[in-house]
């Protein structure tokens, strides 16, 4: 029996199985601020030196950004800079960046994270407040504009923050922090408000 | 909470996003094998642990993920200066007096 | 109707605001805008408290946070009890619910005031001397007894039902005090745009112009004005207005907490609103606004009920319409009592005489009191207050001696002169110095960017407070964010202003009495005590505090310290500033654990992580067990079954047919580039240049000292890709450990590590049918033995989905882990176990897999090592590359220690008796009749029963364990000594035949 099984294998019969994203549709909503988990999204992490950025950009499609705290976006592609030799690209549009960095001989490392990272958007007056219940980052939008991304933290949690308007920002964190980060976002909308 | 000037994001941020990560400007020897039991002892056991200006590595954990070295005062906990890895330890250092003239 | 002290026409209140409250099972009526104190006393109340030490009867002494005697119970319900309350900050609603403290049965008739008469037991230094000997006392007797008696109140026996919210805040202007000073500081830095933070404790700000009748600013009444100017504050959008908030401590670089009281206010707050408020602010300039704290006078049975600071007295009266008296007496050692003086006598109350304890006062305060025909004795001292429950008199000397008068009071208001609140400033590390002429110690060297300005700086008058203090703020914007606006800096037209009075014991409580005139209420500390503490050896101020208590707890010094110090000072024949103030420290004002605790409780103490497969275990009814962050999956109990039978029939069903286990907490790293090979020789002990895309190895992580750190099974999936696995609860640090070495030591490599923990779901399928149940899944994938050997790595699809599908076993059986993308995960297991049910394969937990791997004698990282194993000591030498020239720990496995004969290596233990099974941690020694202490060479770091060799098994570190085999040793437990033999570690299948079985 061991034997037959171990034939080469050839066609499959169930190409699907259903995808089941953490949080899926969780979403809440105070006076000052909604919280809300995102669509899925194409991830990668991308690693490279200065030299290779040129060709990566023209590969991926949207220039990445070279000044800490900040994001280039471009048809639906977001490249985070997440340190001087690191990038958060997500891609909503449903194309892969991970084939586009596949072609690009200059030296890197892409490895794809579309699935560790989990996305909730928090929107409203309250945004930066919400946030700011347990990030210790100044949100404001003189030091924080739209557009602008880091790493830092939430309470307990690591989180990438990128502020997607004046009053929206989307947070990331790792799928198994996913329900801490959008329970304590959603307890500090209660209170985002004031 | 300490701000802490990230050489690498070139701004302070929150203590939070930091790990302290001992002691910096210990090379490890390119012949780590060939070491003596006395040199070896004075690389990973040894630390100066001064009352004072103490040279120190950090990881911006949380922010950037960079290891840098830190210029640190131990009597006043005031941080002088950051600077990358990789770096010279400094042979200057700026003049920080823990007092601030009364205004 | 709200009291009958309250005086028509007087105070800011609107009577028809009613509100009832409770205090001590008694009904009473006061007013919204109330606070509890002013309520009471509208109602003829002082008596509130009983005293710490003494039991003594205490009334209320001040209209604010420095109140050391009105400390009650506030309770909403069972669960909403809040002790130690100060009744002058607690603001009335209706239906407030209080209670006296520290008395039993009653506060007018308490029992422990026995204490005050047996006093002299009970002198500085007390508990020190007292409970020396015998030393077997202390844990049985005196420890309990104190713990039982130490501190006031009642904490509540339920969870807290309140929620706390918290707020990290930026700003470039924080103002913390929000009276004269502060309204004009936050006014100069919010006109230039710059954001602004403006704090005050109280529910209205205004400061000190609560009760100053004396104040004009900008053509208004000073009270008015405030009001105005806080209006026009709030609607800045650049300017954040707090009131009813708290500084509590000034940490590194401006970075101040605050505590704002949300809800304690109010008769029936929603569930949404936070109890209270944690605002972590990091300022980039600070200006300190936080005004003076009025001095008692210090004469004998000052604490009687009654007695209070004149300045509170006015506050009352201004602003809560409430007389505290009707026939008052007023000591004092400056002008500011005067005020009250004059403003209670024109309310209509009678105040029966003014003691100053000065010789030849003049100004138009004391003319003012005079022409309202208050009688005003100078030079004098009041020398003892009548009455217990309530001041009934005052006895009234020359200060330098002479006849004696009683004259009738009910209540006297007392001021000594106002101290700065320099606390803030001294716990931003600020020194402060001693104004010789002022005898006040004032802001001196800064050590953060912040400025004190008004009271607290020791700035006298109104105009002079407001000149500075918007400077200040203008300063503050300036340097804070290079912000200038038009000067509109509001200009006083009246003012009262006064400084200086006295410091420490008044005539009739010197040294050569032993009368109890009370320095720091809180504690019941007397002067006698502070003289006492310097009799017997005490010379630093630090050291007094410590032996007297003055200063200590809650009080953190505010009414006390400068006393205390004056008269520490004298007995110590020193200047004051010789002797040097007492360090303050946070927080300003106590601080609920809910708000430092804030959102950090219940589900967001800590992250829960769970898997991806999560649901469908819990679904099964699996019992979880904590690793690190991580819920596990431990057992999946059928039928009634106990934790042994479920893993026995776990472990019997993986080596019979197969079994499924959610490894997805394993630790996943890739590592990537044209040197990640040469990178992971150095990490790892073992050699990787020449392990082939496609193959796995088992590594192991050293640290430096030449210790396991960690290990796993590392897969190469192309020349420049590795997939690497940790342990679940070393993942962090060996991420951390591995950037730490490329980053600092070999940054020359071109290699970048990247954690995939999380991208991953992995699913063991182990046992002898484990390729029959992937198979059908897999796409594009050999899966036979030639193709797919032992310790190898593909990448396919499965279930349509991509896939690592790595063949290894952590069991022993024919194994696979299947990686699937984390969102597929549960679908690919449900897939999967589709698949098993058709061959009787069984899900197990963590304890099954402990079971079958110690079967297996594979160690577990940081069970079977404690960081003081070497890979010899684990029998795990072959996994280190001999050949190479380098990698982390390859000096430190060479220390002359860990390469000496008799260190403790891992060898198995089988039981004599094999039905019993040993504890882990269990000391092992050789011989068991030797006397105790013994001497133990080694433990047990791993024990299981073992359904599949049919006894228990156990792994174990012995000194020179592997020249023992065979050898007979003894585990002494409690019930008796266990006898063990030395065996190899491998239990089961010991040829390893079953990993192609």
């Amino acid at each position: 029996m061991a034997k037959a099984a171990a034939k080469k294998t050839t066609s499959v019969a169930s190409p699907s199985v259903e995808r089941r994203p953490a949080l899926a549709g969780r979403s809440t909503a105070a006076t000052g601020a909604k919280v809300e988990v995102l669509p899925p999204a194409e991830r990668i992490s991308l690693r490279a030196p200065e030299a290779s950025t040129a060709a990566l950009s023209k590969a991926l499609g949207v220039t990445l950004p070279k000044k800490s705290k900040t994001s280039a976006t471009k048809a639906g592609r977001t490249a985070l800079w997440l340190g001087p030799d690191e990038w958060l690209v997500i891609d909503e549009a449903g194309n892969d960046p991970l084939a586009d960095c596949a072609a690009v001989s200059a030296l890197h490392s892409a490895v794809g994270i579309s699935h560790r990272n989990i996305a909730i958007g928090v929107t409203g007056a309250g945004a930066a407040a919400a946030i700011n219940s347990g990030c210790p980052q100044d949100l404001s939008l003189d030091a924080f504009p739209v557009g602008a991304a880091s790493r830092t933290i939430l309470g307990k949690a690591e989180i990438v923050l990128l502020r997607t308007a004046a009053d929206g920002f989307r947070v990331e964190c790792w799928r198994s922090f996913s329900d801490y980060v959008f329970t304590f976002l959603s307890e500090g909308s209660r209170d985002a408000a004031v | 909470m300490l701000l802490i000037r990230c050489p690498y994001c070139e701004e302070e941020r929150p203590e939070l996003e930091f790990r302290n990560a001992g002691e910096a400007h210990i090379a490890r020897s390119a012949n780590m094998a060939g070491e003596s039991d006395d040199d070896f002892e004075k690389f990973f056991f040894i630390r100066s642990n001064p009352k004072g200006i103490i040279y120190e590595r950090w990881r911006h954990m949380h922010g950037c993920a960079r290891f840098f070295n830190a210029v640190r005062d131990t009597v006043t906990d005031k941080f002088i200066m950051t600077y990358r890895a990789g770096e010279p330890k400094p042979s200057k250092l700026p003049i920080i007096s823990n007092e601030v003239v009364a205004k | 109707m709200s009291g009958a002290f309250r005086i028509p026409g007087a105070g800011r209140l609107k009577q028809a605001k009613t509100a009832r409250f409770n205090f001590d099972g008694q009904s009473y009526t006061g007013i919204e805008g109330d606070t509890l104190a002013s309520a009471l006393l509208a109602n003829g109340v002082h008596l509130v408290g009983r005293s710490f030490k003494y039991h003594r009867p205490r009334g209320i002494l001040s209209a604010g946070a420095e109140e050391p005697n009105a400390l009650v119970e506030i309770k909403r319900d069972a669960a909403r009890k809040t002790p130690n309350v100060r009744a002058t900050v607690q603001e009335l609603y209706d239906g407030l619910e209080a209670q006296s403290q520290n008395r039993w049965p009653s506060l007018s008739f308490d029992v422990g005031a026995v204490n005050d008469i047996a006093s002299p037991l009970f002198s500085a230094g007390f508990y020190y001397k007292t409970f020396m000997w015998p030393k077997a006392a202390w844990k049985s007797l005196y420890e309990p007894k104190i713990r039982a008696a130490a501190g006031l109140g009642i904490s509540p026996d339920k969870p807290d039902p309140d929620h706390y919210s918290s707020r990290y805040a930026h700003c470039d202007v924080l103002v913390l005090g929000g009276g004269a000073a502060g309204i004009a500081a936050a006014l100069a830095a919010a006109e230039t745009g710059v954001r602004v933070i403006l704090a005050d404790e109280q529910a209205e700000f205004g400061g000190s112009l609560r009760f100053e009748t004396g104040a004009g600013i900008d053509g208004q009444y000073g009270f008015a004005w405030a009001q105005a100017a806080i209006a026009r504050l709030q609607g800045m959008d650049n300017v954040r207005v707090l009131p009813r908030t708290t500084a509590f401590g000034y940490y590194a670089q401006n970075f101040v907490g605050l505590v704002e009281r949300v809800s304690d206010h109010l008769s029936a707050p929603g569930h949404d609103l936070p109890r209270e408020r944690l605002w972590q602010v990091r300022a980039k300039r600070v200006v300190l606004a936080s005004g003076a704290i009025e001095r008692h006078m210090v004469f004998a049975d000052n604490d009687r009920p009654g007695i209070m600071l004149a300045g509170s007295a006015r506050t009352y009266l201004n602003h809560y319409g409430v007389a505290v008296g009707k026939n008052v007496g007023v000591y004092t050692a400056n002008d500011s009592a005067y005020a009250a003086a004059i403003d209670l006598k024109k309310a209509g109350v009678n105040v029966a005489a003014i003691v100053d304890l000065r010789d030849h006062p003049t100004g138009p305060v004391i003319d003012e009191a005079r022409a309202l025909g208050i009688e005003v004795n100078f030079g004098r001292a009041v020398i003892r207050a009548g009455g217990k429950l309530r001041v009934s008199s005052m006895t009234v000397q020359p200060k330098n001696g002479g006849g004696e008068r009683t004259i009738p009071v009910d209540a006297i208001l007392m001021s000594a002169g106002w101290t700065p609140s320099v606390h803030l400033f001294s716990q931003s590390r600020g020194k402060v110095a001693f104004n010789d002429e002022t005898k006040r110690f004032v802001p001196g060297t800064y050590a953060q960017d912040c400025v004190s300005v008004g009271a607290c700086n020791g700035t006298d008058g109104l105009s002079a407070t407001i000149d500075e203090a918007y400077a200040a703020g203008e300063k503050a914007a300036k340097d804070a964010a290079a912000k200038t606006a038009k000067s509109n800096k509001p200009k006083v037209d009246a003012s009262e202003s006064w400084s200086r009075g006295m410091l420490g014991a008044a005539p009739g409580a010197g040294p050569d009495t032993t009368v109890k005139a009370f320095v720091d209420f809180q504690n019941d500390v007397t002067a006698k005590d502070i003289r006492q503490a310097v009799h017997e050896g005490m010379r630093s101020i630090e050291h007094v505090k410590r032996f007297t208590t003055n200063g200590m707890a809650t009080d953190q010094g505010k009414t006390s310290n400068m006393h205390g110090l004056a008269i520490a000072a004298e007995v110590l024949g020193k200047p004051i500033p010789e002797v040097g103030l007492t360090t303050f420290r946070a927080p300003y004002t106590p601080v609920t654990f809910g708000a430092i605790v804030s959102h950090a409780r219940g589900p967001l103490f800590d992250p829960t992580r769970k898997t991806a497969i999560h649901p469908w275990g819990e679904a099964q009814g699996a019992v979880f067990e904590d690793v690190g962050q991580w819920k596990r999956a431990w057992y999946f109990p059928k039928g009634g079954e106990d934790m042994h039978a479920a893993v026995d029939r776990e472990c019997v069903a993986v080596r019979k047919t197969a079994g499924l286990f959610d490894a997805s907490t394993l630790g996943k790293i890739e590592v990537v580039g044209p040197d990640a090979a040469k990178f992971m020789e150095l990490l790892y002990t073992n050699p990787w240049e020449k392990l082939e895309p496609g193959r796995c190895r088992y590594g192991i992580m050293l640290r430096e000292d030449g210790f396991i750190y960690d290990d796993g099974v590392v897969g190469r999936l192309a020349p420049d890709r590795f997939h690497v696995t940790t342990t679940t609860g070393g993942a962090p640090r060996v991420m951390n450990h591995m950037e730490d070495y490329l980053q600092t030591e070999f940054p020359q490599l071109n290699v970048w590590l990247t954690s995939i923990t999380e991208q991953w779901a992995v699913i063991a399928v182990q046992g002898p049918k484990s390729r029959d149940i992937i198979a059908p899944l897999v796409e594009g994938i050999d899966m036979s033995d030639e193709a797919l050997p032992h310790m190898s790595v593909r990448e396919g699809k499965i279930c349509g989905v991509p896939t690592r599908l790595f063949r290894m076993s952590f069991t022993g059986e024919r194994g696979f882990e299947v990686n699937v993308p984390a969102d597929y995960g549960q679908a690919v297991w449900e897939a999967l176990w589709a698949e098993g049910q058709k061959h009787g394969a069984a899900a197990y937990g963590t304890e099954a897999m402990h079971v079958l791997r110690a079967e297996k004698g594979y160690i577990i990282v940081g069970q079977d090592t404690d960081g003081t194993v070497t890979p010899n000591d684990a029998a795990l030498d072959w996994a280190v590359g001999k050949k190479k020239a380098d990698f982390v720990g390859i000096r430190g496995m060479a220390r002359p220690d860990l390469v000496a004969k008799g260190r403790k290596q891992l060898v198995g233990l089988k039981t004599k008796d094999p039905k019993v099974v040993l504890e882990e941690g269990a000391q092992i020694v050789e011989d068991p009749k030797q006397a105790i202490p013994m001497k133990m060479i080694g433990h047990v770091t791993s024990s299981y029963w073992s359904e599949n060799c049919g006894r228990s098994i156990a792994l174990a570190l012995v000194a020179g364990g592997r020249d023992r085999m065979g050898d007979t040793l003894y585990v002494p437990m409690p019930n008796g000594v266990i006898e063990v033999e030395v065996s190899g570690m491998v239990f089961f299948d010991e040829t390893g035949g079953r990993l192609n079985g």
